[in-house]
C-alpha cells in the first residue's frame, strides 16, 4: 500500500445519504475472483450524463464528498476496491458505516467524517480543491481556507501514513496466538 | 475490570493481546464461515505469500450467493449456466481442497445459506466469536455469540492467523417487552426497532437484545432479529443463551455430546449480562403495541405499520428520492398497492418456521393472477423438513415456485431478480435501490405479510386473512 501523507485534489460532490454498497457496486459485479477493474462498475446503476461522477469536472478527482451513513449495507470490499480503482483516495461524509470504514482503510482510502457546518461549505463549492493532511488530521478548502479537523483511529492513521498492511502485523504475533489457543483449548 | 455485559464477557475471553491507544486488540476467532463471493481474493493473498489456513478445523465453507436455485436434475448437482458464477464456485472448491477446508458444496445434503446452515449444524454456539465475509453474520448472535461481518482483507487475516485487529465497540441494549399481537412476527419487531433507531443508529455499537418479547422468541425468531442488526448500523447483535438456546443445540448433529456437553452447558449458563451492568446506550420498544410492518422506501428504516399512510417527504431530499424511485406518493396508503413478485427466502426469513408461517396463509388459496411467488428454503435441511411436512405441496398447488436453497432474490446475483419497475414484497433484509435487480422496487416484510400479498396481489394486512 502506498503511504499517504497529504491528498490535494478537487472533490466530487455526491449529495446523497445512505449511499449503500449495493449502489456503490451492484451485486451482479461480485462474481469476479479478482479485485482489479471494478472501477468501471462504480455506481453502475446511477451513471448517466447528470450523475456527479460523469460530469466533465469530476475527471481526475480523488476525493468524494457524500452525505450521511456512506457505505452502509453489505461487507463487500468490492466497494472500496471500485472506488480506489476509479482513483478515489478519500471519502468525506457526515457519517461512514463501520464495515465500509474498516475496508476502506485497508485499501488506502481515508474515511473522513466532518460536521454539518463544514459539510455545508463543501456543498456550496462543488468540485473545488481540498487538502487532506493526515499528519495534522485536517481537511482544508484551498479557496477560502476553511479548515476542519477530523478523528481517525491512531492505528488506522499509522497504517495509512506508513502504508502498513495489517496481515504482516498479525503474522508477527503468531507466538501470542499459539499461546492463546493452548490456554483457551485447555479450558474447553 | 471484570466484565458485566454479555458482550464484554465474550470479548474479553477472546482477547489475545489487549488494545492500547496506538494498537487495536488482537481478537481470536473461534469459527470462520466462508462463501464463494468474498473469499477468492483472500485465498489469493495466502497463495501469493505462501501461507496456509491456520485452522481449517475452525473454518467452514459453503456456496450460496451466486448459486442457481432452479430445480436440480434427477441425478447430480445443479447446473450452473452463468460462466462467471461457475468460475467463482470452482475457485472455492479448489481453494478449499488446497487448504483442507471443509465445504458444503452444491449437491451436499447440508448445503444452504451460510447463516442458516452453521446454526442448523450446531457449529454456532454460545460464547463464540464468529466472522464471515458477509454483513448478516450478525445472525449468529442469537446464540449469545459475538458474530460480525468482515471484508475480504479481514477474511484473509482470519484464514492466515485466526485473528483480527479490532477496537472494542460500544454497547447498546435494546429492551423489547410485551407479547406481540396476532400477525406480528420477529421481522416486524426488528423492523420497528430499526425504524426507531435509524440505519446508522447502531454505528460503532454491539446491540444486546433483551426483554420479555425476546425471551419468548424461538431460536429462529431470534436469528431473524439478530440478522437485521446490521440494517440498524451495528455490526453485531447478541441475545443471552437460555433454555431455548440449549434445547436447539442439544438437537444439532454437530453439537457437543456427553461430558463435553456438560462442560459447555456450565460455561454457557454464565453468559448473561449482570443486573447492575450499564450500557453506553439504552433503547426500548413496546412489543405489545406493534402492528405488521412494511417498508415504503429504499432503506430498511423506512418501515411503517402496514395500515399507516406513506409518509410525506416534507423537504427531505433523501425521502423524496426514495419515494420517486418507489413510484409512491406521500399521504397515500400502502394497503392495496400492486405487487408483481413475492419472495419468501434469505438468511433473514427462510427457516422452517418462516415457511410454515407463509404456508399457513397460502393454504387453500391461490397465488393471485399475474403474481410470481418464489419460495426459497434457506438450506437443504430446511427444504427437506418442509417437504416432509408437505409445505412444498401447499406452495406448489397455490401456484408458487418451490426452489433450491440459496441467497436467490435477496441479492439477485444468481439470475433470480426483479425486472425494472416491478414491485416485490420480500422477506429479505434490504430494499436498497436495485438490490433485487436494477430498477426493481422492494417492500420488506414478514413471511406472513409476504404470503398475504401473494394471494391477494396487493399489499394486504395479513390479520384480515388469519383464522
Amino acid at each position: 500500500m502506498e503511504p499517504i501523507r497529504t491528498i490535494v485534489s478537487r472533490f466530487v460532490l455526491l449529495p446523497i445519504d445512505d449511499a449503500d454498497t449495493d449502489q456503490i457496486i451492484p451485486a451482479r459485479f461480485l462474481k469476479t475472483t479478482s479485485r482489479a477493474g471494478l472501477g468501471a462498475h462504480l455506481f453502475a446503476d446511477r451513471r448517466g450524463p447528470e450523475f456527479p461522477l460523469d460530469r466533465p469536472e469530476a475527471r481526475g478527482a480523488q476525493v468524494l464528498v457524500a452525505g450521511r451513513n456512506f457505505g452502509c449495507g453489505s461487507s463487500r470490499e468490492h466497494a472500496p476496491w471500485a472506488l480506489g480503482d476509479a482513483g478515489f483516495r478519500a471519502i468525506i461524509a457526515l457519517g461512514i458505516a463501520d464495515i465500509f470504514r474498516a475496508n476502506s482503510i485497508k485499501n488506502g482510502i481515508v474515511p473522513i467524517v466532518v460536521d454539518e457546518a463544514f459539510h455545508a461549505k463543501l456543498t456550496a463549492a462543488p468540485n473545488s480543491e481540498v487538502v487532506i493532511d493526515l499528519d495534522k488530521l485536517t481537511v482544508s478548502m484551498v479557496k477560502g481556507g476553511a479548515t476542519a479537523s477530523f478523528a481517525l483511529d491512531p492505528f488506522a492513521r499509522h497504517c495509512l501514513m506508513a502504508g502498513i498492511d495489517e496481515l504482516g502485523l498479525l503474522l508477527g504475533q503468531l507466538d501470542a496466538i499459539a499461546a492463546y489457543e493452548k490456554k483457551a483449548e485447555a479450558l474447553s | 475490570m471484570s466484565e458485566s455485559t454479555l458482550f464484554g464477557k465474550v470479548w474479553s475471553d477472546h482477547v489475545v493481546t489487549p488494545e492500547t491507544e496506538s494498537t487495536p486488540a488482537i481478537l481470536y476467532v473461534d469459527l470462520h464461515l466462508v462463501h464463494e463471493v468474498t473469499s477468492p481474493q483472500a485465498f489469493e493473498v495466502l497463495r501469493e505469500r505462501g501461507l496456509r489456513v491456520r485452522r481449517p478445523d475452525r473454518t467452514m465453507a459453503t456456496m450460496d450467493h451466486s448459486t442457481p436455485t432452479t430445480p436440480r436434475p434427477a441425478k447430480g448437482p445443479r447446473l450452473i449456466n452463468d460462466q462467471e458464477a461457475r468460475a467463482q464456485i470452482e475457485r472455492l472448491e479448489r481453494n478449499c481442497k488446497e487448504q483442507g477446508v471443509g465445504l458444503y458444496a452444491l449437491g451436499d445434503e447440508r448445503q444452504g445459506i451460510v447463516h442458516v446452515i452453521a446454526p442448523e449444524l450446531g457449529l454456532t454456539r454460545p460464547g463464540m466469536t464468529i466472522t464471515c465475509g458477509d454483513s448478516h453474520t450478525s445472525t449468529h448472535g442469537a446464540f449469545g455469540a459475538l458474530a460480525f461481518g468482515i471484508g475480504t482483507s479481514e477474511v484473509g487475516h482470519v484464514l492466515a492467523t485466526q485473528c483480527l485487529l479490532q477496537r472494542r465497540p460500544r454497547t447498546m441494549r435494546a429492551t423489547i417487552d410485551g407479547r406481540p399481537p396476532r400477525g406480528v412476527s420477529a421481522k416486524d419487531v426488528v423492523l420497528a426497532l430499526i425504524a426507531q433507531i435509524g440505519t446508522a443508529g447502531g454505528t460503532g455499537h454491539v446491540i444486546e437484545y433483551a426483554g420479555s418479547t425476546i425471551r419468548a422468541m424461538s431460536m429462529e425468531e431470534r436469528m431473524t432479529v439478530c440478522n437485521m442488526t446490521i440494517e440498524g448500523g451495528a455490526r453485531a447483535g447478541m441475545i443471552a443463551p437460555d433454555e431455548t438456546t440449549f434445547e436447539w443445540l442439544a438437537a444439532c448433529p454437530e453439537g457437543p455430546r456427553g461430558a463435553a456437553w456438560d462442560r459447555a452447558l456450565s460455561r454457557w449458563h454464565a453468559l448473561r449480562t449482570d443486573d447492575d451492568a450499564s450500557f453506553d446506550r439504552e433503547v426500548s420498544l413496546d412489543g405489545s403495541a406493534l402492528s405488521p410492518m412494511i417498508t415504503f422506501g429504499t432503506d430498511p428504516s423506512t418501515a411503517i405499520p402496514i395500515g399507516s399512510p406513506i409518509p410525506q417527504a416534507n423537504g427531505d431530499t433523501t425521502r423524496a428520492r426514495a419515494l420517486a424511485y418507489m413510484g409512491l406518493e406521500g399521504g397515500k396508503p400502502l394497503l392495496g398497492h400492486r405487487v408483481d413478485v413475492v419472495f419468501v427466502g434469505s438468511c433473514t426469513n427462510a427457516r422452517l418456521s418462516d415457511l410454515r408461517q407463509a404456508a399457513s396463509v397460502v393454504r387453500g388459496r391461490r397465488v393471485a393472477p399475474g403474481v410470481r411467488m418464489l419460495v426459497v428454503a434457506g438450506s437443504q435441511q430446511v427444504k427437506h423438513h418442509a417437504e416432509a411436512e408437505g409445505l412444498d405441496r401447499i406452495f406448489r398447488e397455490a401456484g408458487a415456485e418451490w426452489r433450491e436453497p440459496g441467497c436467490s432474490m435477496c441479492i439477485a446475483m444468481n439470475g433470480d431478480r426483479l425486472d425494472a419497475g416491478q414491485y416485490a414484497v420480500s422477506t429479505s433484509n434490504r430494499n436498497f435501490e436495485g438490490r433485487q435487480g436494477p430498477g426493481g422496487r422492494t417492500f420488506l416484510a414478514s413471511p406472513l405479510t409476504a404470503a398475504a400479498a401473494a394471494v391477494t396481489g396487493r399489499i394486504t394486512d395479513v390479520r384480515e386473512l388469519l383464522d
